[in-house]
Protein backbone atom coordinates (compact mmCIF):
# COMPACT_ATOMS: atom_id res chain seq x y z
CA UNK A 1 0.00 0.00 0.00
CA UNK A 2 1.47 3.25 -1.00
CA UNK A 3 -0.04 6.29 0.10
CA UNK A 4 0.87 10.32 -0.95
CA UNK A 5 2.72 11.81 1.74
CA UNK A 6 1.50 14.54 3.65
CA UNK A 7 4.50 16.23 3.70
CA UNK A 8 7.45 15.40 1.27
CA UNK A 9 10.44 17.34 1.41
CA UNK A 10 13.89 15.93 -1.38
CA UNK A 11 17.29 18.37 -1.40
CA UNK A 12 15.60 21.44 -0.31
CA UNK A 13 18.47 24.29 -0.13
CA UNK A 14 17.88 27.79 1.20
CA UNK A 15 20.78 30.34 1.96
CA UNK A 16 21.05 33.80 3.82
CA UNK A 17 23.80 35.54 1.63
CA UNK A 18 26.54 33.37 1.80
CA UNK A 19 25.15 31.42 4.79
CA UNK A 20 23.96 28.05 3.47
CA UNK A 21 21.10 27.25 6.45
CA UNK A 22 19.57 24.19 4.51
CA UNK A 23 21.81 22.31 2.47
CA UNK A 24 19.66 19.57 0.85
CA UNK A 25 16.77 18.77 3.44
CA UNK A 26 15.03 15.46 2.64
CA UNK A 27 11.74 14.43 4.85
CA UNK A 28 8.75 12.39 4.50
CA UNK A 29 5.99 12.51 6.52
CA UNK A 30 3.11 9.70 6.31
CA UNK A 31 -0.81 11.39 6.88
CA UNK A 32 -1.63 11.40 10.16
CA UNK A 33 1.43 11.01 11.92
CA UNK A 34 3.30 13.05 14.19
CA UNK A 35 6.84 14.28 13.09
CA UNK A 36 9.23 15.51 14.84
CA UNK A 37 12.14 17.88 13.42
CA UNK A 38 14.67 18.65 16.19
CA UNK A 39 17.49 20.99 16.01
CA UNK A 40 19.09 23.78 18.11
CA UNK A 41 19.18 27.23 18.04
CA UNK A 42 19.91 27.94 14.21
CA UNK A 43 19.57 24.59 12.83
CA UNK A 44 17.27 25.76 10.28
CA UNK A 45 13.90 24.40 11.83
CA UNK A 46 12.02 27.49 11.42
CA UNK A 47 13.66 28.36 7.81
CA UNK A 48 11.97 25.00 6.57
CA UNK A 49 8.53 25.40 8.32
CA UNK A 50 8.11 28.64 6.55
CA UNK A 51 9.27 27.20 3.13
CA UNK A 52 6.14 24.74 4.19
CA UNK A 53 3.81 27.41 4.37
CA UNK A 54 4.77 29.37 1.51
CA UNK A 55 5.76 32.28 3.35
CA UNK A 56 9.22 31.94 2.32
CA UNK A 57 10.79 30.32 -1.12
CA UNK A 58 13.41 27.90 -1.12
CA UNK A 59 16.66 28.22 -3.26
CA UNK A 60 16.39 24.68 -4.79
CA UNK A 61 14.82 21.69 -4.02
CA UNK A 62 11.27 20.24 -4.01
CA UNK A 63 8.51 20.56 -1.08
CA UNK A 64 4.97 19.20 -1.62
CA UNK A 65 2.12 19.34 1.26
CA UNK A 66 -0.64 17.20 1.26
CA UNK A 67 0.01 15.86 -2.83
CA UNK A 68 0.94 20.25 -3.99
CA UNK A 69 4.06 21.68 -4.60
CA UNK A 70 4.73 24.68 -2.47
CA UNK A 71 6.59 26.66 -5.09
CA UNK A 72 3.99 26.18 -7.57
CA UNK A 73 0.51 25.38 -6.04
CA UNK A 74 1.03 27.77 -3.00
CA UNK A 75 -2.73 28.12 -2.63
CA UNK A 76 -3.41 25.23 -2.56
CA UNK A 77 -1.08 24.16 -0.05
CA UNK A 78 -2.17 26.88 2.48
CA UNK A 79 -5.60 25.22 1.78
CA UNK A 80 -4.31 21.99 3.26
CA UNK A 81 -2.27 23.93 6.14
CA UNK A 82 -2.38 25.52 9.35
CA UNK A 83 0.67 27.40 11.08
CA UNK A 84 1.61 28.07 14.36
CA UNK A 85 4.92 30.26 14.15
CA UNK A 86 7.56 30.08 16.57
CA UNK A 87 6.18 33.60 18.20
CA UNK A 88 2.57 33.65 19.16
CA UNK A 89 0.95 35.29 16.31
CA UNK A 90 -2.38 36.73 18.32
CA UNK A 91 -4.04 40.26 17.71
CA UNK A 92 -3.33 42.40 20.94
CA UNK A 93 -6.39 44.70 20.48
CA UNK A 94 -9.02 42.13 20.37
CA UNK A 95 -10.21 39.90 23.29
CA UNK A 96 -9.50 36.01 23.06
CA UNK A 97 -13.07 35.24 21.43
CA UNK A 98 -12.75 38.03 18.53
CA UNK A 99 -9.02 36.27 17.80
CA UNK A 100 -10.93 32.83 16.95
CA UNK A 101 -14.12 34.66 15.34
CA UNK A 102 -11.69 36.84 12.96
CA UNK A 103 -9.59 33.22 11.98
CA UNK A 104 -13.23 31.23 11.87
CA UNK A 105 -14.90 33.93 9.54
CA UNK A 106 -11.75 34.23 7.20
CA UNK A 107 -12.26 30.65 7.03
CA UNK A 108 -16.09 30.77 5.79
CA UNK A 109 -16.69 28.74 8.61
CA UNK A 110 -20.62 28.51 9.10
CA UNK A 111 -20.76 29.56 13.08
CA UNK A 112 -17.43 31.34 14.07
CA UNK A 113 -19.06 31.86 17.60
CA UNK A 114 -19.92 28.51 18.49
CA UNK A 115 -16.34 27.62 16.84
CA UNK A 116 -14.54 30.32 19.16
CA UNK A 117 -16.38 29.29 22.44
CA UNK A 118 -15.80 25.42 21.81
CA UNK A 119 -11.93 26.07 21.41
CA UNK A 120 -11.81 28.71 24.28
CA UNK A 121 -13.14 26.27 26.50
CA UNK A 122 -10.97 23.61 24.77
CA UNK A 123 -7.91 25.42 26.15
CA UNK A 124 -9.29 27.13 29.18
CA UNK A 125 -9.61 30.47 28.07
CA UNK A 126 -13.08 30.55 28.70
CA UNK A 127 -12.79 32.70 31.24
CA UNK A 128 -10.52 35.11 29.74
CA UNK A 129 -12.62 35.31 26.72
CA UNK A 130 -13.79 38.87 26.97
CA UNK A 131 -10.64 40.18 28.32
CA UNK A 132 -8.48 41.66 25.19
CA UNK A 133 -5.48 39.80 24.55
CA UNK A 134 -2.67 42.42 25.34
CA UNK A 135 -3.48 41.56 29.25
CA UNK A 136 -3.00 37.86 28.73
CA UNK A 137 -0.34 36.30 29.57
CA UNK A 138 2.84 34.30 27.28
CA UNK A 139 1.03 31.00 28.04
CA UNK A 140 -2.50 32.05 27.25
CA UNK A 141 -1.13 34.01 24.16
CA UNK A 142 0.34 30.53 23.33
CA UNK A 143 -2.09 28.54 24.24
CA UNK A 144 -4.96 30.92 21.99
CA UNK A 145 -2.12 31.22 19.12
CA UNK A 146 -2.56 27.13 18.81
CA UNK A 147 -6.45 27.42 19.41
CA UNK A 148 -6.42 30.20 16.50
CA UNK A 149 -4.48 27.32 14.50
CA UNK A 150 -6.99 24.64 15.08
CA UNK A 151 -9.48 26.67 13.59
CA UNK A 152 -11.08 24.53 11.05
CA UNK A 153 -9.65 21.32 10.90
CA UNK A 154 -6.49 22.10 8.38
CA UNK A 155 -5.46 18.63 7.72
CA UNK A 156 -1.87 19.26 8.12
CA UNK A 157 -0.56 21.43 11.14
CA UNK A 158 2.75 22.94 11.08
CA UNK A 159 3.59 24.49 15.06
CA UNK A 160 7.31 25.78 15.64
CA UNK A 161 8.27 24.92 19.10
CA UNK A 162 4.83 25.07 20.07
CA UNK A 163 5.80 24.58 23.67
CA UNK A 164 8.34 26.96 24.27
CA UNK A 165 7.73 29.16 26.96
CA UNK A 166 4.98 26.88 28.23
CA UNK A 167 4.49 25.89 32.13
CA UNK A 168 4.31 21.99 32.42
CA UNK A 169 0.79 21.71 32.66
CA UNK A 170 0.03 23.80 29.92
CA UNK A 171 3.06 21.73 27.95
CA UNK A 172 1.30 18.21 29.21
CA UNK A 173 -2.30 19.81 27.63
CA UNK A 174 -0.58 20.71 24.61
CA UNK A 175 0.80 17.41 23.99
CA UNK A 176 -2.60 15.76 24.94
CA UNK A 177 -3.92 18.03 22.03
CA UNK A 178 -1.70 17.23 19.96
CA UNK A 179 -1.98 13.59 20.31
CA UNK A 180 -5.59 14.35 19.65
CA UNK A 181 -5.66 15.39 16.85
CA UNK A 182 -2.91 12.96 14.98
CA UNK A 183 -5.47 10.69 16.51
CA UNK A 184 -7.98 12.19 14.14
CA UNK A 185 -6.54 12.30 11.43
CA UNK A 186 -4.21 15.23 11.32
CA UNK A 187 -0.57 15.31 10.02
CA UNK A 188 1.69 17.43 12.73
CA UNK A 189 5.26 18.74 11.68
CA UNK A 190 6.58 20.06 15.17
CA UNK A 191 10.06 21.92 15.70
CA UNK A 192 11.54 21.56 19.45
CA UNK A 193 14.60 21.71 20.80
CA UNK A 194 13.68 19.27 23.70
CA UNK A 195 14.26 15.98 23.25
CA UNK A 196 11.95 14.58 25.88
CA UNK A 197 8.74 16.31 24.12
CA UNK A 198 9.77 14.77 20.56
CA UNK A 199 10.78 11.37 22.66
CA UNK A 200 7.03 11.44 23.77
CA UNK A 201 4.74 13.10 21.36
CA UNK A 202 6.57 11.84 17.52
CA UNK A 203 5.72 8.49 16.26
CA UNK A 204 9.47 9.60 14.01
CA UNK A 205 11.99 12.16 14.40
CA UNK A 206 14.53 13.91 12.04
CA UNK A 207 17.57 15.66 13.60
CA UNK A 208 18.54 18.57 11.40
CA UNK A 209 21.62 19.70 11.90
CA UNK A 210 24.37 21.68 9.77
CA UNK A 211 21.59 22.23 7.19
CA UNK A 212 20.53 18.43 6.59
CA UNK A 213 19.00 16.03 8.50
CA UNK A 214 21.50 13.72 10.00
CA UNK A 215 19.50 11.21 11.25
CA UNK A 216 15.47 9.86 10.88
CA UNK A 217 13.58 7.50 12.47
CA UNK A 218 11.36 6.42 15.31
CA UNK A 219 12.75 7.00 18.61
CA UNK A 220 13.73 3.26 18.83
CA UNK A 221 15.17 3.62 15.57
CA UNK A 222 17.20 6.04 16.87
CA UNK A 223 18.32 4.73 20.15
CA UNK A 224 20.30 2.05 18.12
CA UNK A 225 22.61 4.55 16.86
CA UNK A 226 23.48 5.14 20.25
CA UNK A 227 26.33 2.34 21.26
CA UNK A 228 25.45 -0.65 23.11
CA UNK A 229 23.71 0.11 26.80
CA UNK A 230 25.91 -0.95 29.75
CA UNK A 231 23.02 -1.92 32.86
CA UNK A 232 24.30 0.43 35.45
CA UNK A 233 22.27 0.31 38.98
CA UNK A 234 21.58 3.96 39.84
CA UNK A 235 19.36 5.44 42.27
CA UNK A 236 16.24 6.50 40.40
CA UNK A 237 15.26 9.97 41.56
CA UNK A 238 12.14 12.21 40.04
CA UNK A 239 12.75 15.00 37.60
CA UNK A 240 12.68 18.18 38.52
CA UNK A 241 9.11 18.34 36.55
CA UNK A 242 7.74 15.32 38.25
CA UNK A 243 8.43 17.01 41.75
CA UNK A 244 6.81 19.96 39.98
CA UNK A 245 3.73 18.91 38.68
CA UNK A 246 3.40 16.68 42.47
CA UNK A 247 3.77 19.90 44.46
CA UNK A 248 1.05 21.69 42.81
CA UNK A 249 -0.73 19.05 42.78
CA UNK A 250 -1.56 17.76 39.05
CA UNK A 251 -1.98 15.08 37.56
CA UNK A 252 -1.69 15.29 34.21
CA UNK A 253 -5.48 15.59 33.81
CA UNK A 254 -8.11 18.65 33.43
CA UNK A 255 -8.93 18.89 37.09
CA UNK A 256 -6.64 21.55 38.95
CA UNK A 257 -6.02 23.38 36.04
CA UNK A 258 -5.88 27.22 37.31
CA UNK A 259 -9.01 28.96 35.87
CA UNK A 260 -7.70 32.59 35.25
CA UNK B 1 -12.60 40.31 -7.39
CA UNK B 2 -14.41 37.06 -6.04
CA UNK B 3 -17.10 37.09 -3.20
CA UNK B 4 -15.09 35.16 -1.15
CA UNK B 5 -12.25 38.19 -1.66
CA UNK B 6 -14.63 40.58 -1.18
CA UNK B 7 -15.93 39.33 2.62
CA UNK B 8 -12.29 38.31 3.35
CA UNK B 9 -11.57 41.61 2.88
CA UNK B 10 -14.69 43.19 4.85
CA UNK B 11 -13.20 41.07 7.91
CA UNK B 12 -9.94 42.38 7.89
CA UNK B 13 -11.59 45.87 7.23
CA UNK B 14 -14.54 45.33 10.64
CA UNK B 15 -10.99 43.94 12.19
CA UNK B 16 -8.91 46.62 11.94
CA UNK B 17 -11.92 49.49 12.11
CA UNK B 18 -12.06 48.02 15.39
CA UNK B 19 -8.34 48.64 16.19
CA UNK B 20 -9.52 52.02 15.64
CA UNK B 21 -12.78 52.47 17.84
CA UNK B 22 -10.32 51.25 20.51
CA UNK B 23 -7.54 53.93 20.08
CA UNK B 24 -9.88 56.77 19.10
CA UNK B 25 -6.93 59.09 20.77
CA UNK B 26 -5.55 58.10 17.20
CA UNK B 27 -8.09 60.24 15.28
CA UNK B 28 -8.18 62.87 18.19
CA UNK B 29 -4.15 63.14 17.48
CA UNK B 30 -4.58 62.77 13.93
CA UNK B 31 -6.78 66.02 13.96
CA UNK B 32 -4.78 67.82 16.96
CA UNK B 33 -1.67 68.99 14.76
CA UNK B 34 -3.57 70.42 11.80
CA UNK B 35 -6.18 71.82 14.72
CA UNK B 36 -3.25 73.72 16.68
CA UNK B 37 -1.70 74.73 13.03
CA UNK B 38 -5.43 76.40 11.83
CA UNK B 39 -5.43 78.41 15.07
CA UNK B 40 -2.04 79.31 15.24
CA UNK B 41 -1.54 80.74 11.66
CA UNK B 42 -5.41 82.29 11.74
CA UNK B 43 -5.07 83.96 15.16
CA UNK B 44 -1.34 85.06 15.35
CA UNK B 45 0.28 85.03 12.08
CA UNK B 46 -2.74 86.06 9.75
CA UNK B 47 -2.92 88.88 11.18
CA UNK B 48 0.61 89.32 9.12
CA UNK B 49 -0.46 87.57 5.87
CA UNK B 50 -1.66 89.42 3.14
CA UNK B 51 -3.23 86.82 1.15
CA UNK B 52 -5.57 88.98 -1.09
CA UNK B 53 -8.94 88.14 1.28
CA UNK B 54 -10.19 88.91 4.67
CA UNK B 55 -11.16 85.44 5.98
CA UNK B 56 -7.75 84.22 5.91
CA UNK B 57 -9.35 80.93 7.38
CA UNK B 58 -10.99 80.60 4.34
CA UNK B 59 -7.64 80.64 2.44
CA UNK B 60 -6.00 78.41 4.60
CA UNK B 61 -8.28 75.33 5.56
CA UNK B 62 -7.51 73.08 1.75
CA UNK B 63 -4.04 73.01 2.79
CA UNK B 64 -4.38 72.06 6.81
CA UNK B 65 -7.03 69.12 5.10
CA UNK B 66 -4.08 68.25 3.06
CA UNK B 67 -1.90 68.16 6.25
CA UNK B 68 -4.61 65.83 7.93
CA UNK B 69 -4.38 63.43 5.64
CA UNK B 70 -0.37 63.37 5.67
CA UNK B 71 -0.63 62.85 9.71
CA UNK B 72 -3.46 60.32 9.63
CA UNK B 73 -2.06 58.11 6.86
CA UNK B 74 1.38 57.49 9.50
CA UNK B 75 -1.10 55.51 11.89
CA UNK B 76 -1.90 53.32 8.84
CA UNK B 77 1.90 52.18 8.44
CA UNK B 78 1.90 52.02 12.38
CA UNK B 79 -1.17 49.50 12.39
CA UNK B 80 0.63 47.44 8.89
CA UNK B 81 3.80 47.66 10.72
CA UNK B 82 2.27 46.02 13.91
CA UNK B 83 0.84 43.14 12.44
CA UNK B 84 4.14 42.39 10.33
CA UNK B 85 6.13 42.66 13.34
CA UNK B 86 3.92 40.84 15.20
CA UNK B 87 3.54 38.26 13.38
CA UNK B 88 -0.14 38.34 12.17
CA UNK B 89 0.68 39.34 9.18
CA UNK B 90 2.68 35.76 8.55
CA UNK B 91 -0.29 34.13 9.90
CA UNK B 92 -2.75 35.65 7.51
CA UNK B 93 -0.67 35.00 4.50
CA UNK B 94 -0.45 31.55 5.54
CA UNK B 95 -4.16 31.29 5.26
CA UNK B 96 -6.41 29.89 2.58
CA UNK B 97 -7.88 34.27 1.93
CA UNK B 98 -7.03 36.08 -0.29
CA UNK B 99 -3.36 37.32 0.60
CA UNK B 100 -4.09 40.90 0.01
CA UNK B 101 -7.46 40.66 2.03
CA UNK B 102 -5.24 42.11 5.30
CA UNK B 103 -3.86 45.28 3.02
CA UNK B 104 -7.36 46.04 1.32
CA UNK B 105 -8.54 46.48 5.04
CA UNK B 106 -6.26 48.73 6.49
CA UNK B 107 -6.23 50.95 3.22
CA UNK B 108 -9.78 51.39 3.82
CA UNK B 109 -9.93 51.82 7.47
CA UNK B 110 -7.42 54.10 6.66
CA UNK B 111 -9.87 56.02 4.12
CA UNK B 112 -12.57 55.92 7.15
CA UNK B 113 -10.04 57.66 9.54
CA UNK B 114 -9.13 60.13 7.79
CA UNK B 115 -12.86 61.01 6.87
CA UNK B 116 -13.40 61.60 10.51
CA UNK B 117 -10.08 63.47 11.25
CA UNK B 118 -10.60 65.26 8.38
CA UNK B 119 -14.77 66.25 9.50
CA UNK B 120 -13.25 67.52 12.83
CA UNK B 121 -11.33 69.67 11.53
CA UNK B 122 -13.41 71.18 8.98
CA UNK B 123 -16.23 71.67 12.50
CA UNK B 124 -13.26 73.54 14.09
CA UNK B 125 -12.81 75.45 10.93
CA UNK B 126 -16.46 76.22 10.97
CA UNK B 127 -16.12 77.62 14.50
CA UNK B 128 -13.43 79.86 13.53
CA UNK B 129 -15.72 81.51 10.78
CA UNK B 130 -15.12 79.20 7.98
CA UNK B 131 -17.62 79.88 5.60
CA UNK B 132 -18.40 78.37 2.20
CA UNK B 133 -21.28 78.74 -0.22
CA UNK B 134 -20.66 75.84 -2.01
CA UNK B 135 -22.78 73.43 -3.83
CA UNK B 136 -23.23 69.27 -3.31
CA UNK B 137 -21.42 69.17 -6.33
CA UNK B 138 -18.56 71.09 -5.43
CA UNK B 139 -18.50 69.36 -1.82
CA UNK B 140 -18.68 66.22 -3.39
CA UNK B 141 -15.91 67.32 -5.90
CA UNK B 142 -13.81 68.45 -3.10
CA UNK B 143 -14.43 64.87 -1.25
CA UNK B 144 -13.21 63.00 -4.23
CA UNK B 145 -10.32 64.90 -4.50
CA UNK B 146 -9.76 64.40 -0.53
CA UNK B 147 -10.30 60.46 -0.99
CA UNK B 148 -8.13 60.38 -4.09
CA UNK B 149 -5.06 62.24 -1.80
CA UNK B 150 -6.05 59.53 1.04
CA UNK B 151 -5.94 56.84 -1.23
CA UNK B 152 -2.47 57.68 -2.81
CA UNK B 153 -0.75 58.57 0.62
CA UNK B 154 -2.10 55.67 2.18
CA UNK B 155 -0.69 52.99 -0.59
CA UNK B 156 2.56 55.18 -0.03
CA UNK B 157 2.73 54.42 3.83
CA UNK B 158 1.90 50.66 3.40
CA UNK B 159 5.67 50.79 1.68
CA UNK B 160 7.12 51.67 5.55
CA UNK B 161 4.56 49.46 7.27
CA UNK B 162 6.02 46.45 5.25
CA UNK B 163 9.83 46.98 5.36
CA UNK B 164 10.28 49.31 8.67
CA UNK B 165 12.24 48.02 11.08
CA UNK B 166 11.51 49.90 13.77
CA UNK B 167 8.27 52.34 14.95
CA UNK B 168 10.56 55.59 14.43
CA UNK B 169 11.11 54.16 11.07
CA UNK B 170 7.65 54.07 10.33
CA UNK B 171 6.37 57.39 11.74
CA UNK B 172 9.57 58.83 10.04
CA UNK B 173 8.53 58.94 6.75
CA UNK B 174 5.39 61.36 7.12
CA UNK B 175 7.40 64.33 8.22
CA UNK B 176 8.19 65.38 5.08
CA UNK B 177 4.99 65.07 3.75
CA UNK B 178 3.53 67.16 6.40
CA UNK B 179 5.76 69.64 5.45
CA UNK B 180 5.36 69.94 2.10
CA UNK B 181 2.23 72.33 2.03
CA UNK B 182 4.60 74.70 3.01
CA UNK B 183 5.88 75.29 0.55
CA UNK B 184 3.05 75.69 -1.93
CA UNK B 185 0.51 77.93 -1.78
CA UNK B 186 -1.59 76.49 1.35
CA UNK B 187 -0.38 79.52 3.78
CA UNK B 188 0.70 82.00 1.50
CA UNK B 189 0.71 82.70 -2.34
CA UNK B 190 3.33 81.62 -4.41
CA UNK B 191 3.97 84.84 -5.80
CA UNK B 192 6.52 86.18 -3.10
CA UNK B 193 8.53 83.36 -2.71
CA UNK B 194 12.00 83.63 -4.01
CA UNK B 195 12.85 82.25 -7.38
CA UNK B 196 13.36 78.41 -7.35
CA UNK B 197 11.25 78.20 -4.35
CA UNK B 198 8.55 79.47 -6.10
CA UNK B 199 9.35 77.23 -9.11
CA UNK B 200 9.05 74.55 -6.95
CA UNK B 201 6.12 75.31 -5.00
CA UNK B 202 3.53 76.17 -8.25
CA UNK B 203 5.26 72.94 -9.34
CA UNK B 204 4.86 70.46 -6.97
CA UNK B 205 1.18 68.71 -6.47
CA UNK B 206 0.02 70.13 -3.02
CA UNK B 207 -0.45 73.90 -4.77
CA UNK B 208 -2.47 72.89 -7.59
CA UNK B 209 -4.52 70.67 -5.23
CA UNK B 210 -4.57 73.40 -2.30
CA UNK B 211 -5.96 75.82 -5.08
CA UNK B 212 -8.52 72.96 -6.72
CA UNK B 213 -10.20 73.21 -3.64
CA UNK B 214 -9.95 76.40 -2.57
CA UNK B 215 -11.85 77.74 -5.66
CA UNK B 216 -14.06 74.95 -5.36
CA UNK B 217 -15.22 76.69 -2.05
CA UNK B 218 -15.19 79.80 -2.60
CA UNK B 219 -17.15 79.21 -5.76
CA UNK B 220 -14.83 80.06 -8.12
CA UNK B 221 -14.16 78.57 -10.86
CA UNK B 222 -11.70 75.95 -10.86
CA UNK B 223 -10.50 75.87 -14.82
CA UNK B 224 -7.79 73.26 -16.17
CA UNK B 225 -6.33 73.35 -12.28
CA UNK B 226 -9.00 70.64 -11.71
CA UNK B 227 -8.38 68.41 -14.00
CA UNK B 228 -4.00 68.21 -12.99
CA UNK B 229 -5.28 68.32 -9.37
CA UNK B 230 -6.97 65.24 -10.26
CA UNK B 231 -4.16 63.72 -12.53
CA UNK B 232 -1.74 63.90 -10.11
CA UNK B 233 -3.73 62.61 -7.63
CA UNK B 234 -4.25 59.45 -9.81
CA UNK B 235 -0.75 59.66 -11.00
CA UNK B 236 0.32 59.71 -7.43
CA UNK B 237 -1.54 56.92 -6.60
CA UNK B 238 -0.65 54.79 -9.62
CA UNK B 239 2.66 55.22 -8.64
CA UNK B 240 2.27 54.25 -4.69
CA UNK B 241 0.21 51.55 -5.74
CA UNK B 242 2.70 49.43 -7.95
CA UNK B 243 5.51 50.86 -5.47
CA UNK B 244 3.66 49.28 -1.96
CA UNK B 245 2.48 46.34 -4.32
CA UNK B 246 6.78 45.09 -5.39
CA UNK B 247 7.06 45.93 -1.87
CA UNK B 248 4.47 43.43 -0.81
CA UNK B 249 5.84 40.66 -3.21
CA UNK B 250 9.21 41.02 -2.19
CA UNK B 251 8.22 40.43 1.49
CA UNK B 252 5.76 37.55 0.88
CA UNK B 253 6.82 34.73 -1.26
N1 LIG C 1 15.83 36.73 7.24
C1 LIG C 1 17.03 36.22 7.54
N2 LIG C 1 18.15 36.83 7.10
C2 LIG C 1 19.38 36.33 7.37
N3 LIG C 1 19.60 35.21 8.07
C3 LIG C 1 18.54 34.54 8.55
C4 LIG C 1 17.21 35.00 8.30
N4 LIG C 1 16.35 34.14 8.89
C5 LIG C 1 17.10 33.19 9.46
N5 LIG C 1 18.42 33.43 9.26
C6 LIG C 1 19.52 32.57 9.73
O1 LIG C 1 19.26 31.25 9.36
C7 LIG C 1 19.68 30.36 10.38
C8 LIG C 1 18.54 29.41 10.71
O2 LIG C 1 17.49 30.15 11.28
P1 LIG C 1 16.15 29.45 11.78
O3 LIG C 1 15.32 30.52 12.35
O4 LIG C 1 15.57 28.64 10.68
O5 LIG C 1 16.69 28.47 12.91
P2 LIG C 1 15.88 27.65 13.99
O6 LIG C 1 16.33 26.23 13.86
O7 LIG C 1 14.45 27.90 13.86
O8 LIG C 1 16.46 28.26 15.33
P3 LIG C 1 15.73 28.53 16.76
O9 LIG C 1 15.75 27.24 17.50
O10 LIG C 1 16.61 29.53 17.41
O11 LIG C 1 14.37 29.02 16.48
C9 LIG C 1 20.14 31.19 11.55
O12 LIG C 1 21.54 31.21 11.55
C10 LIG C 1 19.61 32.56 11.24
O13 LIG C 1 20.49 33.54 11.70
MG1 LIG D 1 13.04 28.75 15.03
Amino acid sequence: MTTTPAIEITGLTKSYGDQAVLAGVDLRVAPGTIHALLGSNGAGKTTAVRILSTLLKADGGTAAVAGYEVATHPAEVRGAISLTGQFAAVDDVLTGRENLMLVAELRHLPDPRRTADELLARFGLTDAAGQRVAAYSGGMRRRLDIAMSLTGHPPVLFLDEPTTGLDPQSRTEVWRTIQELAGQGTTVLLTTQYLDEAEHLADRISILHAGRVIADGTVAELRQLLPPKRVEYVEKRPSLEEIFLAVIGHDGSDEGRARA
Amino acid sequence: MTTSTVRETRTMLKRSLRHVLRSPDTIITTAVTPIAMLLLFVYVFGAAIDVGQDDYVNYLLPGILLITIASGIAYTAFRLFTDVSGGIFERFQSMPIARQAVLWGHVATSVLANLVSLTLVVLVALAMGFRSGAGVLAWLAVLGILVLFTLALTWLAVIPGLKAKSVDGVSGFSYPLIFLPFVSSAFVPTAGMPGPVRWFAENQPVTVIVDTIRNLLAQQPVGSDGWLAVAWCLGLLLVAYVAAMATYRRTTA
